[in-house]
Order: structure tokens, then C-alpha cells, then sequence
């Protein structure tokens, strides 16, 4: 399914993560960006194809939300560039990016269901703002994309009144409703039991099978990135330390990814998070 | 949200300074923001009425008891004070000029601003930290004109039509201390209430309540808006928004009383 640059000999540190024969989808360039005075983002480069899902993994604070928000435009980089389909996202002013966005579906953390609305309003909700669908177009369109996230019956709650699972479910739901090209998973599984987690997974590589999306998640399950992505990355300290497709991945010879990989206490992460 | 970075400038002031400045920036930002995205569709009437019944409708009680008190407690002060000056004739005036002109108006806004200008300092700022702005965002949906503009203009709408009923009820309990407690004349008392009043001085009440409500509302969506750092960031936006709101009323009642004159 990806055009990337998926195969070849085990990548890391120095290895390009980019795709040299197709126009990737989605390209981060050199980029950058800081809060008052650490520098989250350090110069990132990735290329991401079109149809593929890449997942972007590393420790608590090492940039990967930021990373995420920079590509859907809620962060601008301090230096450097994001293109996707070959506009510079940061470029663009307020009118544009509201286009731009009609791209993008985006789940996040804990879900971010609008608690003043029911399960229904919110997976309708892109479906009113961006789409010209009908009340009972929207209808029939909620119930497709909850069923596909494997939820029934839940269209006339609260999301208070789901678990913590159902509603990051719903929160896919919601991001699939107005069929993105682009599907943006934050944290989709953190906090959650591992039974809730394995299912999860498998609803995201159920919906990547389905709707062909270029998708970008990123977690620091390991498990999970194995099973959702045609290729993982690893960021450390604002850096893409290593891009490979799983199977290659576990094989990578960086000590940075051993550790994480083996979820070790110490080793060059840690020694060098200390450090600073 | 984006944070603007401190310059070296900045970095120098001192660090209350330094907020309020950051404050005051917001403050206009946000301002502009409303009035730039007000006569923008899609108009979201159906938000503007809800948010009308939780600001005006649903403060109906509070602000009502607030004047019934402030109007018997004013007659029943004035009226032992000017009896030493053989003057009680006149507590009907002053209880009605005090009510409509200022005391109305200022305290229904302090009240509505503990009322409303916190729900939507921690409304807008659960929000926030639960990422349901950026939520809005990312769904092509500019977070001030879905949330912010109708808080503001309801505010803005039905706090004037709640100092007119704080007005009626305010003249009333002054009228039901001086006639039915302490035997006034409840003919001359009224007559004297409406003698030394004119339309200026009810559209002045109006005004201020006005003013006060787009004060209350943008401060309190601001200070939700701007929340950092989870539950605890919250409690500060919340409290910020009432506090900021009833100093800005306060401040802005001596201007205006000044200039509507």
C-alpha cells in the first residue's frame, strides 16, 4: 500500500526519511519550533506517502504533538516548512487554512467530544460545518461512520456517559465523517486497559484499510505502532532518529530505539534527557 | 493556540506588569475578534437564544433579589438620615434615581459577571485543555465566532433588559420599606419617585449594562480561552474572569457616569 521509500537495508540516524521517487504527500522540512526557551522541534525531516500510515513514536515530551499540530496548522514552526500536496502550511492566512482543513480528519487524546452536545451532534458536526448534506443525510452518514468504529446505539448520548475507549472511538468516528484525505491519530490509546488498546488498533487498521487515507499516528505504544503503521519513525529531543517499516524497525542497531523498544531505564535517551 | 514570544523588552518588565500588559493585549484581540467575525454567516441564532436564557433568563432570580435588598435597604437608610433634615419627603427620588442611574446597573453587573462571566471562564476554559477549541479548529470552525460571539452579544442584549426589571423591583422594595415599615405617603412617595426622573437617566442605566455585559462577557471567554496548564488553569481562568470583569466594571462605571452626564 505505500509508495514510500519502505524498503532497503535498516535506516537510522543518518538515513533520509524520505521518499526520493514519488511526491510525498506529506513533507516536514528543517522544521523547527521552540517554547520560550526549549526547542522541542529540532529540524525535523519526514516524508510521508500518499496512502500510507506512518506512526511516529518516542517518549512523553519529545515533540510528537507538536509535531502533529504543525502539519494541521495549529502551530506555526519557527523555522522551516510543512508542505502538504505541495502548500506550505504555514503560509497560508486564515481564510485559507479553513480550506485547507477540509483535508485533514484529527482525533485527539482524550477524544475532545463536545461535552454540550450528544454522541450524534458531534460525529455530525463536520458533516454540518464543512459539507452541504441534508439533516437526514447527516443522520444516515453518523450511523455509517459509528458503525465502522464499531459503535451502535450510542448516537443519543452524552459523552459523559461513555467510557474512555467508546469515546476516543467516537472521536475517530467524527474525524472519518467528512472523508479526509489525511487522518491524524494523537495518543489514540494512551491511558487505556490493553484489551480496550488492542481493539482500538484494530479499528484504526480497520479504517485505514477501508478509506485508503494517508494517516499519520502518533503513541508510544509499541505494540500498537507496529500493527497500525507501513512505517515507523522515532523522534528524540525534536529529532527523527530512526525511519523504518516494522519489520525492519525491531532489527535497527540505534541504541536510542533498542532502548525504547525494550522500554530500558537507561541508555541514551535517558542519559542524554539528563544531561540537559 | 499560539503563544506570542517574549521579546527582550518584555522579558525585562516586571512580571505583574508584564501580565497585565499581556492581559490588556488579549483583551483587545479578543474584542476585535468578535466585532470582525460578528457579521460573518453562518449566524447561529439558536446559540444566541441559549445563550440569552443562561445569561438573562436563568439570572432573573438572583439579579431581582439583589435590587428588592438594595432599594429597602436604601430607603430604610436615607429615610432615618434625611428625617434630620425634615427632608424624608424626598427618599422616594433618591432610592429611584440611585437605582436607575447606577446602582442597578453596577450591581446586576458584578452580580451577572459572578454568575455568568465565570461559567464562561470555565466553560471556555475545559475547553481549551481538553482540546475541544482545537477540535473547533481543525474542523474549520474559528473558535471565536462559534463560542465567544454569541456569549458576548447575548451579554451585551439581555443584561440591559435585566437592569429594567432590577429597576422596577428596586423602586419597589424602597416603596414597600418607606410606605408599609416607616408610613410614608404611598401617593406622594411615587409621585416623588418619577418627579425629578427623565428618560436620560433610564437610558443611561441602559447603557452602562450595556457596556458592562460586553466588558463581563469578553473578559470572561477570554480569560477561559487563553487557560493553560489543566484543572488548576481552570480555577485561575475562573477566578481571573470574575475579578478582572469586577474591577473593569468598576472602572468603567466612574467613566461612564462621567461622560453620560
Amino acid at each position: 500500500m505505500p509508495e514510500s521509500s519502505a524498503s532497503g537495508a535498516p535506516k537510522a540516524q543518518a538515513a533520509p526519511a524520505t521518499s526520493p521517487t514519488t511526491e510525498p504527500k506529506i513533507r516536514l522540512r528543517g522544521l523547527t519550533k521552540s517554547f520560550g526557551s526549549k526547542r522541542v522541534l529540532d529540524g525535523v525531516d519526514l516524508d510521508i506517502a500518499k496512502g500510507e500510515s506512518i506512526v511516529i513514536i518516542g517518549g512523553s515530551g519529545t515533540g510528537k504533538s507538536v509535531l502533529l499540530k504543525h502539519v494541521i496548522g495549529l502551530l506555526k514552526p519557527d523555522a522551516g516548512t510543512v508542505l502538504v500536496d505541495g502548500t506550505a502550511v504555514e503560509r497560508l492566512n486564515n481564510r485559507e487554512i479553513t480550506e485547507f482543513r477540509r483535508k485533514f480528519g484529527m482525533s485527539f487524546q482524550e477524544g475532545a467530544l463536545f461535552d454540550s452536545m450528544t454522541v450524534g451532534q458531534n460525529v455530525g458536526f463536520p458533516l454540518k460545518r464543512l459539507t452541504r448534506m441534508g439533516a437526514e443525510e447527516i443522520r444516515a452518514r453518523v450511523d455509517e461512520c459509528l458503525a465502522m468504529v464499531r459503535l451502535d446505539a450510542v448516537a443519543d448520548k452524552m459523552p459523559s456517559q461513555l467510557s474512555g475507549g467508546m469515546r476516543r472511538r467516537v472521536g475517530f468516528a467524527r474525524a472519518v465523517a467528512h472523508q479526509p484525505e489525511i487522518l491524524l491519530f494523537d495518543e489514540p490509546t494512551t491511558g487505556l486497559d490493553p484489551i480496550t488498546t488492542a481493539q482500538i488498533n484494530e479499528v484504526i487498521v480497520d479504517l485505514n484499510d477501508r478509506l485508503k487515507t494517508t494517516t499519520l499516528t502518533i503513541t508510544h505504544d509499541m505494540e500498537g505502532a507496529f500493527r497500525i503503521g507501513d512505517r515507523i519513525a522515532m523522534l528524540d529531543r525534536g529529532k527523527i532518529i530512526a525511519v523504518a517499516p516494522p519489520a525492519e524497525f525491531r532489527e535497527l542497531a540505534d541504541p536510542g530505539v533498542q532502548q525504547f523498544l525494550h522500554g530500558r531505564a537507561e541508555g541514551p535517551l535517558t542519559e542524554e534527557g539528563e544531561q540537559r | 493556540m499560539e503563544t506570542p514570544k517574549e521579546s527582550r523588552w518584555t522579558r525585562r518588565l516586571p512580571r505583574p506588569l508584564a501580565r497585565f500588559l499581556e492581559n490588556m493585549g488579549r483583551f483587545f484581540l479578543m474584542l476585535g475578534r468578535v466585532f470582525a467575525w460578528t457579521p460573518r454567516p453562518p449566524y447561529d441564532w439558536r446559540e444566541l437564544l441559549r445563550q440569552m436564557v443562561r445569561v438573562g433568563v436563568d439570572s432573573i432570580p438572583v439579579v431581582l433579589l439583589t435590587a428588592m435588598f438594595t432599594g429597602m435597604v436604601l430607603a430604610l437608610e436615607t429615610f432615618t438620615v434625611l428625617l434630620r433634615f425634615n427632608a424624608e419627603s424626598f427618599v422616594g427620588s433618591l432610592v429611584g434615581l440611585s437605582m436607575v442611574r447606577e446602582l442597578s446597573s453596577v450591581l446586576s453587573g458584578l452580580i451577572v459577571a459572578g454568575r455568568v462571566g465565570s461559567a464562561m471562564g470555565a466553560e471556555l476554559g475545559t475547553m481549551r485543555v481538553t482540546e475541544q477549541i482545537d477540535a473547533l479548529e481543525v474542523m474549520a470552525t474559528d473558535p471565536v465566532h462559534y463560542l465567544v460571539v454569541p456569549r458576548v452579544w447575548a451579554t451585551v442584549l439581555t443584561l440591559p433588559l435585566l437592569i429594567i426589571l432590577a429597576d422596577a423591583i428596586g423602586i419597589y422594595g424602597g416603596y414597600l420599606v418607606s410606605v408599609v415599615l416607616l408610613g410614608a405617603n404611598p401617593v406622594s412617595y411615587l409621585a416623588k419617585t418619577f418627579q425629578y426622573m427623565d428618560v436620560n437617566d433610564l437610558l443611561s442605566g441602559v447603557i452602562k449594562a450595556s457596556v458592562f455585559g460586553l466588558l463581563l462577557a469578553v473578559i470572561g471567554c477570554q480569560q477561559g480561552f487563553y487557560t493553560t496548564g489543566g484543572a488548576e488553569g481552570v480555577g485561575r481562568s475562573t477566578t481571573s474572569a470574575v475579578v478582572s470583569a469586577s474591577i473593569a466594571i468598576l472602572i468603567a462605571d466612574f467613566f461612564l457616569s462621567k461622560l453620560l452626564f
